[in-house]
């Protein structure tokens, strides 16, 4: 299995009952390490140190998984099994896109993203939903990813160089192109990772959250022991009381707090 | 320079000195008598180890080091602009070669290199005219003579005072320094651009190379790692996130973003995987002494390279090949973006680099041999010869042999350090730091 997986080489759906549950396996892993990946590249800016070069690799490693997936007509499938979900796709599609827009009133940068720019995030703790403006996905999956991601490095970058950074452009019109394609996938498989605003409410939606996480890829190499996935964590160790959601509360009015202090801060800046 | 000729597998290392520190090490070099040994840790601490006097008369004990100067190099900042924490870990030391009685050394954190001046001072001016030895000024009325003061032999006090600071020209993670042979430059590489300075001048750098797509979107590759030839000061080397080499002339143009040279291996597809990308990450990049060669680091391998053929390695060495199966375990905990180093020993016959349980690893390119030994205090009695360790890959384990699974992965030796002479090595754990000699 572990030797399978390891291999990239494409599997051919034949009629042979084997090779479609070896193909269905490959699938599967596959999927796991692109719901890592994701996951890898959300918490970037929860590292104690955070890396350029790791998240550049990662995100080379999500798009190669996309391109095989969209070539393999995977895509398809998976878009087209979501397509009955009752959310309309394009719904949180809209949710996603609304965020970056307030991300953006907020004087631009940090807390979108956890991918890039993270000269720009570094000292974000708190995960938000804007995170999720990096991973839309669809028919074009991998240029769309680009896109959001990129447009997270660049606005963050932007807000670095010349402090002045309103590309609002860009988002929004990645948004738009993303049409059929895009609105599909972000349903189910990265809807789940978003957090919804605020309200203490929030909590089932936490555990929602991490109960479609696929966990399975925790054992895909059984043999070694002690290396649980840790994720090096800030000091405010956002994903254990998230997983808990006993902390939910104190972490959205945390979050309030920030909000708010970024709100003075917009006013005293002047942006 | 002419080093000891002994196989490294003939090596009979001996633990010489264990050094704990307060904080994790995250650098270590030796500067180039090897009579200085430089460690920088993540608390932006420098500590300066020397090779004791006596020990370098007596050849026996060649490998004693204590230490020399301690100092605060870096201190964690804040970026009030970018809301950002710089770290005051210290990425890289380099020492610049010695003109005078002062010893120089560049340490570099995220954001800033500092030129640090290490100078000993072991007289004082006595006998002041009017003056008291304690400083208090004399009644003037009883000064009747007149005394010029005399230097007078104190305790050996050693110095570290800043020369000069070269900041914010970094808007990436500074990754690499060199100092060019012609000993004014250096240059500095971050993810995305290098710059060069000049020694003397903190408010200037020059850009050399800078891969920034104009879109953001775009990036997919990242520095790694960069340096300049030992012996031609126009040529220098920045390795890349996707595992190619690029060498460059400063000749050529202003602007080194077009390579004189790109070294790359064509990937293997039987071996191709969605990891190959990461594991073919170069983390560090090293020119023999003779500058004929280059060694290049990835997760699995060490390549030397040789200067005049682009196309492929002309040697490969595997570090940890039974890894290669764990490649998804190891980049769920992130193992698989460890950064290790790699070095030359003095004559370049020899190339060692670290892994995981402490255990590191050399490898004789003459004799095409290899070796693994570990840096621990269990398997390191003072005096006695370390012992050769064998990884089980699969199959029976034999007595001595520790299986793959049973390999500690938060064990990782990620920086040695080889003399530029002699056959001592600095290899550093976590917090510890070893020295080994060979036994003679």
């Amino acid at each position: 299995m572990a030797n399978m997986y390891s291999k990239g080489t494409k599997r051919k759906f034949s009629d042979g009952v084997d090779n479609k549950a070896v193909a269905a396996s490959y699938s599967l892993q596959r999927q796991s390490l692109l719901d890592m990946s994701l996951l890898k590249l959300q918490l970037c800016h929860m590292l104690a140190e955070p890396n350029l070069c790791r998240s550049v690799l990662i995100a080379n490693t999500v798009r190669q998984i996309q391109e095989e997936m969209a070539h393999d007509g995977s895509w398809q499938v998976v878009t087209e099994a979501l397509g009955g979900s009752g959310h309309g796709p394009s719904d949180r599609l809209v949710d996603t896109e609304v965020l970056c827009q307030s991300s953006e009133q907020q004087d631009g940068g940090p807390r979108l993203y956890s991918v890039m720019g993270y000269d720009g995030c570094r000292e974000e703790e708190v995960v938000t939903d804007k995170a999720l403006c990096s991973v839309v996905v669809g028919d074009r999956a991998p240029a769309l990813l680009l896109g959001t991601i990129g447009h997270c490095w660049d606005r963050g970058e932007l807000r670095v160089e010349d402090g002045v950074s309103k590309d609002s452009g860009t988002g929004e019109e990645e948004g738009t192109k993303s049409g059929e394609g895009a609105k599909m996938a972000t349903g189910q498989v990265f809807g789940t990772f978003e957090i919804k605003n605020g309200a203490p409410g929030s909590d089932p939606a936490l555990e929602e959250l991490f109960s479609d996480v696929d966990a399975s890829y925790y054992d895909l190499d059984t043999m070694l022991t002690g290396m649980q996935s840790a994720p090096k964590m800030g000091p405010y160790d956002f994903l254990d009381s998230l997983a808990s959601s006993h902390g939910s509360v104190s972490n959205s009015s945390c979050r309030a707090d920030l909000n708010e202090l970024d709100h003075i801060m917009e006013i005293i800046v002047g942006s | 320079m002419e080093a000891f000729s002994c196989r490294c597998y003939q090596f009979n290392l001996l633990l010489v000195m264990l050094f704990v520190t307060a904080d994790i090490i995250s650098t270590v070099e030796f500067n180039h008598s090897g009579e200085l040994l430089a460690t920088g840790d993540k608390g932006g601490r420098v500590v300066i180890f020397q090779q004791e006097l006596e020990s370098k008369n007596q050849p026996q004990c060649r490998g004693e080091y204590n230490v020399y100067s301690t100092f605060q190099s870096h201190e964690p900042e804040f970026d009030y602009l970018k809301s950002l924490e710089i770290e005051e870990k210290i990425n890289k030391i380099r020492w610049l070669p010695q003109k005078n009685a002062a010893q120089f050394l560049l340490s570099t954190n995220d954001k800033t290199i500092k030129l640090w001046k290490i100078s000993e001072r072991d007289k004082r001016p006595e006998g002041y005219n009017l003056k008291e030895e304690d400083g208090r000024y004399r009644d003037p009325t009883t000064v009747t003579t007149l005394r010029v003061p005399v230097f007078q032999p104190m305790d050996l006090m050693v110095e570290a005072s800043p020369r000069r600071v070269f900041a914010n020209a970094h808007t990436y993670h500074i990754n690499s320094i060199s100092v060019n042979s012609d000993c004014e430059t250096y240059l500095s590489a971050d993810d995305l651009r290098i710059n060069l300075w000049n020694l003397e001048i903190t408010d200037r750098s020059f850009n050399i190379v800078d891969i920034k797509p104009v879109n953001m979107e775009e990036l997919t590759e990242v520095i790694t790692a960069a340096e300049f030839h030992p012996n031609q000061c126009n040529t220098f080397v920045y390795s890349s996130s996707k595992g190619t080499i690029r060498l460059c002339d400063m000749r050529a143009s202003a602007l080194c973003d077009q390579h004189s040279k790109l070294f790359e291996e064509p990937e293997d597809p039987s071996n191709r995987s969605f990891f190959s990308e990461i594991i073919s990450s170069i983390s560090d990049v090293k020119f023999s002494h003779s500058g004929r060669y280059m060694m290049t680091r990835d997760y699995l391998s060490v390549k030397i390279w040789d200067l005049n053929m682009e196309s492929r390695p002309v040697e490969t060495y595997q570090v940890h090949e039974y890894l290669r199966s764990k490649l998804c375990s190891l980049y769920e905990n992130d193992c698989i973006f460890d950064k290790f180093e790699c070095c030359w020993n003095g004559n370049d016959s020899v190339v060692m680099t670290g892994s995981y349980n402490n255990f590191f690893r050399m490898f004789d390119r003459g004799y095409r041999q290899d070796v693994t030994l570990e840096a621990s205090r269990e398997s390191s009695k003072p005096r006695s010869v370390l012992k050769p360790r064998k990884v089980c890959t699969g199959g029976k384990r034999k007595k001595d042999e520790i299986s793959v699974d049973s390999l500690d992965f938060n064990k990782k030796i990620l920086h040695t350090a080889w003399h530029p002479q002699d056959n001592i090595i600095a290899v550093a754990t976590t917090n510890n730091l070893y020295i080994f000699q060979d036994k003679l």
